[in-house]
């Protein structure tokens, strides 16, 4: 099997490592070589972060290059956005529509582009995006919204349930596993 | 059992495998996580020393002692270690010792590039680079039994994506090697220079012994290909980039060994093939190398030593098809790190800048205050540098910007290397001002302990550095204690300071607000009514604070209620609660 990527990007503190942990775990089970490439130190420090997951028969680069990425999961709007690049043509992106303002925007040096969502699908690409930010807060905190993201994203792969519930059990603390499971089933439910 | 494990952590686990059970570092993204990851094994005494010297000289005690030790830091901890390592080489060891070093090519969280390969060449002691976790495990253990057999300080040298990446691994049980005896031995590890010359020879031995060792051992892999075009030599991470965009017919020379290296084994690679291609990042050590063996090879004409490599760029340097993505086109701004809501150092920052000071920056979290829209620091170099680089900067200067300058340093790092330099403050006269951005952890890489925190490596309580005794004993008279949330206290504190006619240290003391302990009073919030616009709240560059609709906005789920931006608002426009 060909190798296949999923890149997670976001903003440094959203939660990524988690996701990330998540989907290395359940491919694991499959059999599949895996490979998970994070980020660490300074730009963890509320700047943009990317996460590679990369999975198949043998998976030799720990990274994912520009044009390979079948999805990218996208925690925050802009960040969707700035890594179009390393879409493959036929590649889905996966967003929460939260906007998280960077720095430039905040101290006025530059403007937060206007209806993303829609320039990117105008542009070719195939954008599921969605509000996850207001479903984590449904299941229970905003913390959630890497569940539910993943909830989404589980819609695109063909694991069974319990698959997605044992590597959720693997990787959340128990005392926060039903407010996982339950972001989670609501991202799936979408 | 197959797992999935970072590439630190796999490290770790080959330590403890091997049966080290001494571990002594100081913690340097991307290398942290193999210290971390090694203190959670019973098995193993791990602790953070005060610098990366302390460090390796701590884990040559142990080898000596007869314990298998190690030591691991970041590229540019090599530096500070360089001192010991270069005349380890010329003592060896007693049982094996490791010193692992993690280069950040592509620098995601450094101040350089430098490429620590040139330091085993310069110190004449072997070094291993692993390509995945896998090999993590495996060159650690391996690493030992080199050290032990060649009585030699082995080198792990990690990279970024090596040692920051996850892949498949089986860990195996530890075996427990039996203490070496140690015996006295004054030739051999008192290093003057009657005893140290008859060393050097054993050392110049010592690295042909390891070059014979290196043209067979396993860890340097012919991978023979149909194709006798084109081969390629690689290692580490690059190796992986080579071997997702090259198919199996292409012969690859992987070197897991990368010090000394292989003359006959390069030689009969190259004859095997009509093209060599040199596939490395960073500087063309192994591509130079080649070169005075008088191989045909290329390299760097076609890869950068800038920067790291990637499958598409090491595809385009073999003039592979590279895929092409098609970014949408619109202005995104860029999104830089930023010092977080509630953290401490930000009301300093905002205070230098109000006074419109010159700042001698350091490196940590609080180099973050050099970026917009603080941009309160005029340099940065290394670890230490700001409070030696201020003496020279006020004394050159003939006392004339006495009082308009300032060092700021951060706890962790006044510990490493700073405390020299207030030395020389004191005993050299000059009239400087040192802040001490006292956030009671090692921020940057993770919140690390560290002396002035009073725990150790295992959370267990610890001595703890009195700051105030520790610079009065080394003969500053003025030392202050600010709250950097009081900017009424930090102005007055710092003008005053300035200008009292003889050196001082400003303690700036608050926890890091991420720290679990700390406890955030209820985030502010905006009375609209109030708010008059004039963005004042804006200049401290808080990531809780926008303005939407003409009216400032506070991001309740980030902000801590630190109260730093109430104090800027005239209008009375912040609330708590």
């Amino acid at each position: 099997m060909k190798t296949k990527n999923i890149m997670i990007v976001g903003v440094g503190g959203q939660g990524s490592l988690l996701a990330s942990k998540l989907l290395g775990r359940l491919l694991l089970t499959r059999g599949y070589d895996v490979k998970v490439s994070e980020v660490h130190g300074m730009s963890q420090r509320g700047g943009s972060v990317v996460t590679y997951v990369r999975y198949g028969d043998r998976v030799c680069s720990p990274v994912i290059d520009t044009g390979e990425a079948d999805f990218i999961v996208s925690f925050e709007l802009l960040e969707a956005a700035r890594w179009t690049q390393f879409l493959r043509p036929d590649g889905t992106i996966v967003t929460n529509t939260q906007q998280v303002n960077p720095m430039p925007v905040i101290t006025g040096a530059a403007e937060y582009p206007a209806q993303l969502v829609e320039k990117m699908k105008a542009a070719g690409y195939h954008i599921d995006a969605f509000d996850a930010l207001s479903l984590a807060e449904e299941a229970g905190s905003s913390k959630a919204v890497n569940l539910v993201l993943m909830g989404r994203l589980s819609k695109y792969f063909d694991f069974t349930p319990e698959e997605w519930q044992e590597a959720i059990a693997q990787s959340v603390p128990p005392k926060f596993l039903e407010l996982n499971q339950k972001a989670f089933a609501l991202g799936a439910k979408m | 059992m197959k797992q999935l494990m970072l590439g630190n952590e796999a490290v770790a686990r080959g330590l403890y495998e091997a049966g080290c059970s001494f571990v002594s570092s100081y913690p340097g993204t991307p290398s942290t996580e193999i210290t971390e990851c090694a203190a959670k094994y019973q098995e193993i005494y791990a602790e953070w020393a005060p610098n990366e010297k302390v460090a390796v000289e701590a884990a040559f005690g142990a080898s000596l002692a007869g314990k298998r030790s190690f030591c691991g830091m970041k590229h540019v901890g090599l530096n500070v270690a360089a001192d010991p390592l270069f005349t380890i080489s010329y003592t060896g060891v007693n049982a094996g010792m490791i010193i692992a070093v993690a280069d950040d090519a592509g620098m995601h969280s450094s101040q350089n590039e430098q490429d620590s390969r040139n330091y085993a060449k310069a110190a004449k002691l072997p070094m291993l680079e692993p390509s995945d976790s896998a090999e993590g495990i495996a060159f650690a253990k391996l690493a030992y039994e080199i050290s032990e057999q060649f009585d030699t300080p082995v080198l792990l040298k990690m990279c970024t994506r090596v040692a920051h990446s996850q892949s498949i691994v089986e860990p195996s049980e530890r075996v427990e090697p039996a203490q070496k005896t140690y015996e006295k031995n004054p030739p051999k590890y008192i290093m003057m220079p009657g005893f140290a010359k008859k060393r050097h020879p054993v050392v110049e031995a010592r690295l042909k012994a390891l070059a014979d060792f290196a043209e067979t051992a396993p860890c340097n892999r012919w991978e023979k290909g149909t194709d006798r075009k084109l081969g390629i030599i690689t290692s580490s991470t690059s190796y992986q980039y080579v071997r997702e965009v090259c198919c199996e017919d292409v012969s690859v020379l992987k070197l897991g060994m990368i010090w000394p290296l292989p003359d006959k084994l390069l030689k009969s690679f190259a004859a095997s093939v009509d093209r060599v291609v040199v596939v490395e990042e960073l500087d063309g050590f192994v591509e130079d190398y080649c070169k005075t063996l008088g191989l045909t090879v290329e390299g760097k004409n076609l890869f950068s030593n800038i920067d790291e490599l990637s499958q598409n760029k090491v595809a385009a340097g073999l003039g592979l098809s590279v895929p092409q993505g098609s970014a949408l086109d619109e202005a995104i701004p860029p999104r830089p790190p930023v010092m977080c809501a509630g953290c401490p150092h930000r009301g300093m920052y905002y205070t230098l800048k109000k006074l419109k000071l010159n700042v001698i920056g350091d490196i940590g979290c609080y180099t973050l205050g050099a970026v917009a829209p603080l941009n309160a620091i005029d340099s940065v170099i290394c670890m230490g540098a700001s409070v030696s680089g201020i003496h020279g900067f006020n004394k050159a200067n003939s006392g004339k910007t006495d009082g308009n300058t300032v060092a700021v340093i951060g706890d962790s790092t006044f510990m490493h290397s700073g405390m020299t330099g207030l030395v020389n403050i004191a005993y050299n006269d000059s009239n400087s001002t040192v802040i001490i951005l006292d956030n009671s952890i090692t921020g940057m890489t993770g919140h690390q302990q560290n002396p002035t925190t009073g725990f150790n490596l295992k959370g267990d309580p610890a001595a703890k550095v009195d700051l105030e005794a520790l610079c009065h004993a080394l003969g500053i008279h003025r030392v202050r204690v600010v709250d950097p949330y009081d900017l009424e206290q930090c102005e007055s504190v710092i003008k005053e300071e300035l200008a009292a006619p003889e050196a001082s240290v400003i303690i700036s003391r608050r926890p890091c607000a991420l720290l679990k302990y700390v406890k955030h009073k209820a985030p502010l919030h905006v009375d609209t009514e109030k708010c008059k616009s004039c963005k004042a709240c804006m200049k401290i560059g808080c990531p809780a604070i926008s303005f939407v609709d003409g009216k400032a906005k506070v991001d309740t789920t980030l902000c801590t209620g630190c109260g730093v931006c109430r104090q800027l608002c005239k209008s009375d426009a912040l609330q708590e609660g």
